[in-house]
């Protein structure tokens, strides 16, 4: 067991039978009251953030997780197969799982897959992928000015939006996650 | 971080800091009061249940000697021996307590006032704030100082925030059902104060003091400490916090002058005390001897390094002191 004073960032602890991460905390001792730490907690499954003012001595369980890096091979018929890079057990995540990280998550990507009881429970896509376009309407030759934009397909099948300037091939920078088109790192 | 960069940066706020610790002497000095300095090793640090003093090695006669937690007993000694207005600003300790609005060892500037109403020391409270922000180089945007500070109460603000109606003298049990009842979980919560308190940061304490000033006052008699009961309504004491933008500045007392009430309460804490395995100190007998040549008094104790914070709209202890506890 956990108790208050072992707080840290990046903390994992149980809460209402949930995972949860420690995000933000604050020593405070209210009106000559008993010390408290003001915590703010992210919920590993849901990306819900909570706050609770936890009493000095409060015990805290421990969750049972852990991030591996693994690489993503390739999609079956209802999940993901993920290979650890350091043992190369593979594992299948289902499609639910991976949820719309999907759109970012080319083959051959690492990724940080998150277990909870020895289950994968979520994956962290690296913040920036690159991506070439494999639709979109031609380019407007010299038109590099911002704002404007047009619907783009990339590898993955998801649609993002580029430039106007942007053609079939180029390769761009993506922020996972926003989804947003960031740069054109080479032509086509 | 490199100390001579750490201090450079810091440069400024020290600064601030000495302007408004020398502005607010002078102010005290034109009211009139007398500046005293008590003794930091003592035998009775304080008493209060949440407050552990740090150990100071035998007294003279061999006898357990802490760091005060505040002047306060001393001071109280000092006023029941006819000194009517007594300031000091000054250091106490108070052992574990670190966060950005905490550092063990802070500057503490406690006054009193013989024969004042606990109101007249909230409009020190104002004046002090203006001052600071004032010679500390003008309030910051996030601080409107404009005329007086709100004044409200502990049991508006939890009707307000939490939705229930504290009386004061409920059992904690029926504390508890009414916290419950209005969706605080205070599950795990033996005591009163703590079951109040977890309502307080659930549910007020983010509310309070932003942006403008808020002084709290009239607190549930359970959480008296050494506040008098009202006379008018004994399940609430003559007590105020001033809270300003997530900031408690100062607390303040009309001070319970009843040594055989002071006492109980006294021997009630050392209970307490020695149930949760902290160190029980000694009663004080001269403050208890002291209390009852005391006319009706109002004091206060308000945090120097966090009114610098405030009037700097700076979010951490750390930027306003040379040498953090863990710098020395």
């Amino acid at each position: 067991m956990y108790d208050t004073s072992d707080i840290r960032k990046g903390l994992k602890i149980m809460l209402d039978g949930a995972p949860y991460t420690v995000i933000e905390f604050q020593f405070v001792k209210p009106g000559k009251g008993a010390a408290f730490t003001r915590t703010k907690m992210k919920n590993l499954l849901s990306g819900g953030v909570i706050e609770r003012n936890l009493r000095s001595g409060d015990k805290l369980e421990p969750a049972n997780v852990e991030t591996k890096t693994m690489q993503y091979l390739y999609k079956e018929a209802e999940s993901f197969v993920f290979m650890d890079t350091t043992s190369y057990d593979q594992v299948s995540i289902p499609d639910a799982t991976i949820g719309d990280s999907k759109d970012f998550m080319p083959e051959n990507i690492n990724v940080e897959v998150l277990f909870f009881n020895d289950r994968a429970v979520g994956v962290t896509l690296p913040n920036f992928i690159e991506q070439a376009i494999t639709e979109t309407e031609p380019g407007f030759k010299g038109d590099t000015s911002t704002g404007a934009s047009k619907p783009a397909k990339i590898g993955t099948g998801a649609q993002i939006n580029v430039p106007l300037f942007i053609n079939v091939g180029d390769v761009v920078k993506i922020d996972t996650r926003t989804g947003e088109y960031l740069e054109r790192l080479s032509r086509a | 971080v490199d100390e001579r960069e750490r201090l450079a940066r810091r440069r400024a706020a020290l600064e601030a800091r000495a302007r408004i610790v020398r502005a607010a002497r002078a102010w005290f000095e034109a009211e009139g009061f007398l500046e005293v300095e008590t003794p930091a090793r003592v035998r009775a640090p304080g008493q209060e249940i949440h407050l552990d003093a740090v150990p100071a090695g035998p007294g003279g006669d061999g006898s357990a000697r802490w760091l005060v937690t505040s002047p306060e007993y001393h001071m109280k000694r000092l006023l029941g021996a006819g000194f009517e207005r007594i300031v000091q600003i000054g250091k106490a300790w108070r052992a574990g307590e670190v966060g950005p609005h905490h550092q063990p060892e802070f500057l503490i500037a406690e006054w009193y006032r013989a024969g004042a109403p606990l109101s007249t020391i909230a409009d020190d409270c104002e004046t002090l704030v203006q001052i600071a922000a004032r010679v500390g180089g003008g309030a910051p945007p996030t601080l409107d100082l404009q005329g007086r500070f709100d004044r409200t109460t502990v049991r508006e603000l939890v009707r307000l925030h939490a939705g229930f109606e504290l009386e004061g003298d409920e059992t904690v049990q029926a504390l508890a059902a009414k916290a419950t009842a209005a969706g605080v979980d205070v599950s795990g919560r033996a005591a009163w104060d703590d079951v109040f308190f977890q309502v307080w940061l659930d549910r007020v304490e983010p509310q309070l003091g932003q942006g403008r000033p808020t002084f709290v006052f009239d607190w549930p008699a359970p959480l008296g400490a050494l506040a008098r009961r009202r006379t008018d309504d004994p399940r609430l004491v003559e007590r105020f916090e001033l809270y300003a933008n997530g900031l408690e500045l100062a607390n303040a007392f009309g001070e319970l002058t009843d040594a055989d009430e002071q006492r109980a309460r006294f021997e009630a804490e050392s209970v307490t005390r020695a149930r949760l395995g902290k160190a029980v100190y000694d009663i004080d007998e001269q403050l208890l001897a002291a209390l009852p040549h005391l006319t009706p008094t109002s004091g206060v104790a308000l945090g120097v390094d966090r009114l610098v914070m405030l009037v700097l709209g700076l979010r951490d202890i750390r930027e306003v002191v040379a040498f953090t506890d863990d710098e020395v």
